[in-house]
């Protein structure tokens, strides 16, 4: 009985299912040399970073596809993809009024009208759509604290001297394959520097959204906060309806240098397939950080989308006294599977990190959490503590844990605690014996379980949070 | 305000209740006693709507509408509350939030406004000190690290916040003290009032000393095969249930 309304509960549709349509400039699906000299030559990049590209896709072409994680689909044709797709819109927009009213009414439909973020919450936005950056808001402001929020093929044009230094840094060409097939073929992404000592005035916030058919998403975002800064970054992202499979497979980099502070929030709601498992999108993104003495990286992410998910945002926690915090829920439903987790490498000395980790599982949906501690043989007195939660919604989703711990140096303290829970009849009677209906129980049973991660989120960020996890645990009751 | 006739309901092809009659008015108060097994927590979830219990025999009418047509959500909205026996933890969840949730809910459900955030919060303070709960409760996870005295308390909270029609209280002096059952009793008392009825389900003479019940039934093998007024509770304190069953043999 219970099943069959968690069956009705667990079945919905994707709400954000639908295409803009707005004229693009794509390239024919195909990598080689040659697509690469194209788009670094569309984008007007100097020769370093042509030559960049082009030993991360020597790299790339030497190695395989991991095959380590728990999630089983068909592995992308890299030469049926686009590599390249931009709005054909040149000029510069000055203010909304500008913007293509087809992509504002897509914005309204998704209910991130633009004027609205912006009068109501002060959120600077470099919005991202197809890979190429059509909006850029309260730069002024920033400018004038010397902060830089742009687009990265701005900033390379730019502030060449900054990517330069910092670029693949922390996560280096032939990190992984996907990192390495960003490093060679990145069209687009953010690109955001912090003074030093300068506290940055507003959450930082980028919307991305896949908007053409077939065509690969490869983010390239680095954020750099200087001696004694700090930062607080937002990236939220939905994505229209789509049969074929599209691969997003972004590369994020975070360098908090002495003293500083980056806090990194995400949504993620891309496309996760039908009912049926059907399309949906790839989601294989390296995100790491690097954290300099005294510094704080603190990742929080949501994620709600795609059909597959391969994340685990990092810290290096380099510097003495560095302490890296991952906060995650990660919501499966239908056929979705998500491999997601952290990795925490302890360098320096009293390093501190921690770890809260929520699971949800639902239809026939496979959830895994994947989590290194390392602990160096120079890290005196580093400490972790990691919390694992699962909750289970159904009888035929799968839950799992993978927690890795390797400790070199003997003072360190390291604490692990795992549940794996189910939404109860009990509890779904209980709440529509109080007048609650099932829909909007399992909303709240869902919120309050979330709620150390939620808590977490900016508060405008929040709001949107739970908003979606009720769209994406939400049914047709009613 | 009820009417319960020739009800009959089955748990996975057995069949637990075998065609009870009742009816209880505005202003009454009833005690349903009878030894374990004898359908009385079954009674009281099928008046809640709880669908693991099939109902396959007669009906139950609350002021007028079929109740059994009904979600548990709507009879809920109706005004029936049901104090669990076993009340649910729901962790992250505050009982301030829940039963916020609860009461907006249930106004939606009748097409009534939200409830005004201040005249929440008076009111909740109002209820928590009728039943001496501190302040610091409504800020706590519904039910997560209660004491069984505190569960119960929260239940009759929650029953003083939503103001129901007709309380169902399922066993509600179990794992009490007697501090505790002399407020969640105060409470009770405190809330009863001409338009509404109360159904106390007790295995014990206990909780009746100080919830006076008009009527007492005796619920044995899914029938109520006593009914009387307060002394009939008394009697069954003294006597035990051997001879109910003997009767009933």
């Amino acid at each position: 009985m219970s099943d069959e309304i968690l069956d009705e509960i667990t079945a919905t549709e994707y709400k954000y299912g639908f295409t803009t349509d707005i004229e693009s400039d794509t390239l024919p699906p195909g990598l080689n040399e040659d697509v690469i000299r194209l788009i670094s030559e569309k984008k007007n990049e100097p020769q370093w970073m042509l030559d960049w590209r082009l030993d991360a896709f020597k790299t790339w072409l030497e190695m395989k596809e991991p095959d380590w994680p728990n999630v089983t689909y068909a592995k992308p044709d890299f030469q049926a993809v686009s590599y390249y797709s931009a709005p054909k819109q040149k000029k510069e927009l000055e203010s909304l009024d500008e913007v293509d009213p087809e992509l504002l009414r897509t914005f309204e439909r998704l209910g991130i009208s633009l004027d609205e973020q912006k009068r109501l919450s002060g959120v600077a936005m470099d919005v991202v759509v197809d890979s190429v950056s059509v909006a850029t808001t309260f730069k002024k402001t920033l400018a004038e604290k010397g902060i830089i929020f742009c687009s990265m093929s701005e900033a390379i044009q730019e502030h060449p001297e900054l990517v330069r230094k910092h670029l693949g840094t922390v996560i280096p060409k032939r990190d992984n394959f996907y990192a390495a097939l960003n490093s060679a073929v990145f069209t687009d992404g953010s690109f955001c520097y912090i003074p030093k000592g300068v506290r940055c005035p507003m959450e930082l916030s980028t919307y991305f959204r896949i908007n053409e058919a077939n065509t690969g998403q490869f983010e390239r975002t680095l954020v750099i906060a200087d001696e004694g800064s700090y930062v607080s970054y937002l990236e939220g992202c939905t994505a229209p309806s789509r049969d074929e499979n599209q691969l997003h497979a972004a590369v994020v980099e975070l360098v908090a240098m002495e003293d500083a502070e980056i806090k990194y929030s995400t949504v993620q709601n891309w496309y996760p397939g039908d009912a049926q498992g059907k399309g949906g999108v790839f989601n294989f993104v390296t995100k790491r950080g690097i954290c300099e003495r005294n510094a704080k990286i603190s990742w929080t992410q949501v994620e709600t989308g795609s059909a597959v998910t391969w994340k685990y945002p990092s810290c290096i926690l380099k510097g003495d006294n560095s302490i890296g915090e991952f906060y995650s829920v990660a919501v499966t439903n239908n056929y979705q599977q998500a491999d997601t987790g952290t990795k925490m490498v302890h360098l320096g000395k009293n390093t501190k990190s921690t770890i809260i980790s929520k699971g949800i599982s639902a239809g026939k949906s496979h959830n895994s959490y994947r989590g290194l501690v390392r602990v160096g043989a120079r890290a005196e007195n580093a400490r972790n503590f990691s919390q694992c939660d699962s909750l289970l919604m159904g009888d035929q989703c799968g839950a799992h844990t993978f927690p890795y711990i390797e400790a070199q140096h003997p003072t360190a303290q390291i604490e692990h605690e795992a549940t794996t829970s189910k939404i109860g009849e009990d509890q779904l009677f209980y709440c529509n014996q109080r007048g609650i209906g099932t829909e909007e129980a399992i909303a709240l049973i869902v919120n309050g379980y979330c709620k150390d991660v939620l808590n977490q989120l900016p508060m405008e960020f929040a709001v949107e949070a739970q908003k979606l996890l009720e769209v994406s645990l939400e049914g047709s009751v009613g | 305000m009820i009417k319960i006739n020739n009800l009959k309901a089955q748990v996975e092809d057995k069949e637990i209740l075998k065609g009870i009659n009742l009816e209880i008015n505005p202003g009454e108060i009833h005690a349903i006693m009878g030894p374990n097994g004898s359908g009385k927590s079954t009674l009281s979830s099928v008046i809640a709507g709880r669908d693991e219990y099939e109902v396959t025999d007669g009906s139950i009418d609350f002021n007028g509408e079929d109740l059994l047509d009904l979600d548990p959500e709507e009879r809920a909205h109706k005004g029936i509350f049901l104090s669990f026996q076993y009340p649910v933890e729901i962790p992250g969840v505050t009982v301030s939030n829940f039963i916020k949730t609860a009461i907006n809910e249930s106004r939606k459900g009748r097409g009534e406004e939200p409830m005004e955030a201040r005249e929440m919060l008076a009111k909740m303070r109002e209820k928590a000190a009728l039943l001496e709960m501190d302040k610091s409760y409504l800020s706590r996870s519904l039910n997560e690290g209660f004491s069984g005295g505190e569960k119960k308390r929260n239940e009759i909270f929650q029953m003083a916040m939503l103001e129901p029609k007709l309380a169902i209280l399922d066993e509600t002096d179990s794992g009490l003290d007697i501090d505790a059952l002399r407020i969640v009793a105060g409470g009770v008392n405190k809330l009863r009032s001409a338009e509404n009825a109360v159904v106390i389900i007790t295995h014990y003479q206990r909780l009746l000393d100080y919830i006076k019940p008009d009527f007492v039934h005796v619920l044995y093998n899914g029938k109520i095969v006593k009914s009387g007024g307060p002394e009939l509770a008394h009697e069954l304190e003294e006597k035990g249930y051997d001879w109910i069953k003997a009767e009933n043999a």
